[in-house]
């Protein structure tokens, strides 16, 4: 009983100043009253920067592929003209490029996700909550190393007479093989992560359930596990394909005489001197992406989130 | 063992069926040092809604997934209708569990949910639809098949997870406190539709629940957990009538213990004693009310009356410091209520006190 009295003397040794305090506060007022004020302020900046680097840099992509190079002067003719993607369309070194290009892209993305999809379902169903721990660090440790150590690192691997000669199991020598495991073992954590994340989101007692129903292991993996990890999968794939479809380092130092589409940007920006083609090359990857995302969203695969 | 005041070979008298559904025998479960399930014997009768009921931790969910093969025992075994099958992995046991937070399958309809056991049984498609349908329409839900599990509410999922495990027939269904999401009103609802389901079917029922008054509805036989072990077994009546430890009293309804030294005075026994609040009677302190020899009067001073709506609840305090809570029924008059500060007597059958078993 006595207790109940207490609560008064305090209040009336502290008079409440913070009860003032709006009266004090007038843009906090304005904001508060304004939406479109208070988005404008938060928003202005990251959509500026976002345009700044993304459209801008597209659109001027998009314009120097239709620009030409004088090959007297070596100066860029900035008149209209589509000859550099009727070069890409009728040369067939072009072609022989992006097919072979799309195709590492398409081999190291199926291997990583083949490796990540066991090894997610390890980290998140299986490990107990240490080993857990001790595993995502063991997949983001890699990704502290330099990509130019780690590609190197692989070249010795794969050296005539290098760890994978000296082992046994034989050297695939340098060439698209050797690109496709260095790609493969460089993007693998960008695979495992988001399959990780999606395969936490799955409760346990989905899997539990499935198996109560009369449902043996392979099964329910076939029929719950897979369709609701599709949205990590498609997340993880597209990030080693795109990686993949981007790089230029590693099919040199490992790639032996092949080149990607990397490797003709680069060298028509640089050694060619002809900046307009290789604007045009680089064009080459972005479409690959975007038809891929289309054919992704008209799977309806991302629809049973 | 302390914990069985019926023998568990005792089948409920209400079903009558001799057979043994499930049977444990010196089950043990721990997880490292904890011991979550502690040695527990018990027999489930055919067609018996047989509920375990405890407080979390006290083992009666680990019990139910031992059951189920979620987990392996670390000793005893797990018998199903007199077969082995403390190994067997949960696909291979007859039983079929309604999880707590349903674990519907989110990308498949209702319809395809329910048909999921089947499908893994290899019926074909039309067969197993109809089927499913069926059992949708068992618990109301035939027009909601081509839906989303996200779709439907808390008690539509509960009733699809039911009609998923019924689906397939089971000897045993294992409900692991099903309407504990749910709220007050659709809760009492689907304690009504459970009991008329098992009734129909004649399944095994066996119901994990932290709440009393749920296992007392629905159960023809409760089994009260604590601390991984059967506190008490028995019937709804004898769990709440004659409650065999402080704990159990405690745990299942609301109670008025009386201590040794109590007991003594009050009644001449020194041992530790039961009241169920409702046994209580409050008459005016100056009644000239006689009190026959099996009547205990205490004069008591009345410290909060509660309404209930039903009736109202009285806190008491004897001049000896004893507090008490009397349960008294509405009269129907709008001022009925002990008043605070009131002088009563209290007065109870010395039949209605219950002698406790000391704790171990």
């Amino acid at each position: 009983m006595s207790h109940v009295a207490d609560p008064s003397p305090v209040l009336d040794k502290a008079p409440a100043p913070a009860l003032r305090g709006p009266a004090a506060r007038p843009v906090s007022r304005l904001l508060h009253r304004r939406v479109w004020l208070r988005l404008t302020l938060l928003l202005s900046a990251p959509l500026a920067w976002m345009i700044l680097v993304y459209v801008v840099a597209l659109a001027a992509l998009l314009i120097t592929s239709l620009w030409s190079v004088d090959s007297l002067s070596s100066e860029i003719d900035r008149t209209w003209t589509l000859d550099n993607f009727r070069t890409l369309w009728e040369s067939d070194v072009y072609r022989r490029v992006t097919i072979r290009t799309v195709s590492v892209a398409l081999a190291v993305t199926v291997i990583d996700v083949a490796i990540a999809l066991p090894i997610a379902f390890y980290m998140a169903k299986v490990a107990s909550p240490r080993a857990r721990r001790m595993l995502v660090v063991a997949v983001l440790t890699p990704l502290w190393a330099s990509y130019l150590v780690k590609v190197f690192a692989w070249r010795i691997v794969l050296s005539e007479g290098g760890l994978a000669d000296w082992s046994g199991i034989g050297s695939p020598g340098y060439g698209l093989t050797a690109v496709i495991i260095t790609q493969s073992y460089i993007w693998l954590p960008y695979v495992i992560l988001p399959i990780f994340a999606a395969l936490e989101r799955v409760p346990d007692s989905l899997l539990e359930a499935a198996g109560d129903l009369g449902a043996p292991s392979p099964m329910v993996l076939r029929s719950i596990v897979l369709p609701l990890l599709v949205p990590g999968i498609v997340a993880g794939a597209i990030f080693s394909f795109s990686l993949t479809l981007g790089d230029y380092i590693t099919v040199n130092i490992v790639g032996g005489a092949n080149q990607m589409l990397g490797n003709l940007v680069f060298v028509n920006a640089g050694a060619a001197n002809n900046l307009p083609l290789a604007a045009a090359i680089a064009m080459i990857p972005i479409v690959v992406m975007l038809v891929m995302l289309t054919a992704i969203r008209r799977t309806g695969a991302l629809e049973n989130i | 063992m302390t914990q069985a005041t019926t023998p568990p070979a005792a089948a409920p008298a209400a079903t009558g069926a001799p057979q043994t559904a499930i049977r444990l025998r010196g089950l043990q479960k721990h997880f490292g040092d904890v011991a979550a399930v502690d040695g527990v014997d018990l027999d489930i009768a055919d067609g018996e809604f047989f509920s375990m009921l405890g407080p979390s931790g006290s083992g009666k969910t680990t019990v139910l997934r031992l059951i189920a093969g979620f987990e392996s025992a670390s000793a005893g075994t797990v018998e199903l209708g007199g077969v082995d099958v403390t190994k067997a992995a949960p696909f291979e046991r007859d039983v079929h569990t309604v999880f707590q937070d349903y674990a519907l399958f989110p990308h498949m309809s209702v319809l395809d949910n329910v048909a999921y056991g089947l499908r893994v049984r290899g019926m074909a498609k039309k067969q197993r639809r109809e089927r499913a349908q069926q059992a949708l329409d068992t618990v109301r839900l035939g027009h909601l098949g081509s839906r989303r599990p996200t779709q439907l509410s808390g008690g539509q999922r509960q009733r699809v997870a039911l009609a998923r495990a019924i689906v397939l027939e089971p000897r045993v269904l294992l409900l692991d406190e099903p309407l504990g999401a749910l709220d007050l009103k659709l809760r009492e609802q689907m304690q009504v539709e459970l009991k008329q389901l098992q009734r129909e079917l004649g399944i095994t029922f066996v119901f994990v629940t932290h709440d009393q008054e749920e296992a007392l509805t629905l159960s023809d036989r409760i089994a009260v957990f604590d601390a991984g072990r059967i506190q008490q077994l028995g019937t709804p009546q004898e769990i709440y009538e004659q409650p065999s430890s402080a704990y159990v009293a405690g745990f299942v309804g609301t109670t008025n213990l009386l201590d040794a030294e109590t007991s003594q005075r009050l009644l001449g026994v020194a041992a530790e004693h039961a009241l169920r609040p409702e046994r209580l009677r409050l008459t005016p302190a100056n009644d000239t009310e006689s009190a026959d020899a099996g009547e205990v009067r205490i004069p008591a001073v009345v410290v909060e009356t509660i309404y209930l709506g039903t009736g109202n609840r009285v806190h008491l305090r004897t001049e000896d410091g004893l507090e008490l809570v009397a349960l008294e029924q509405s009269t129907g008059s709008l001022d009925d209520s002990g008043h605070r500060g009131e002088q009563v007597t209290v007065r109870f059958a010395r039949a209605d006190v219950v002698a406790l078993t000391p704790a171990p």
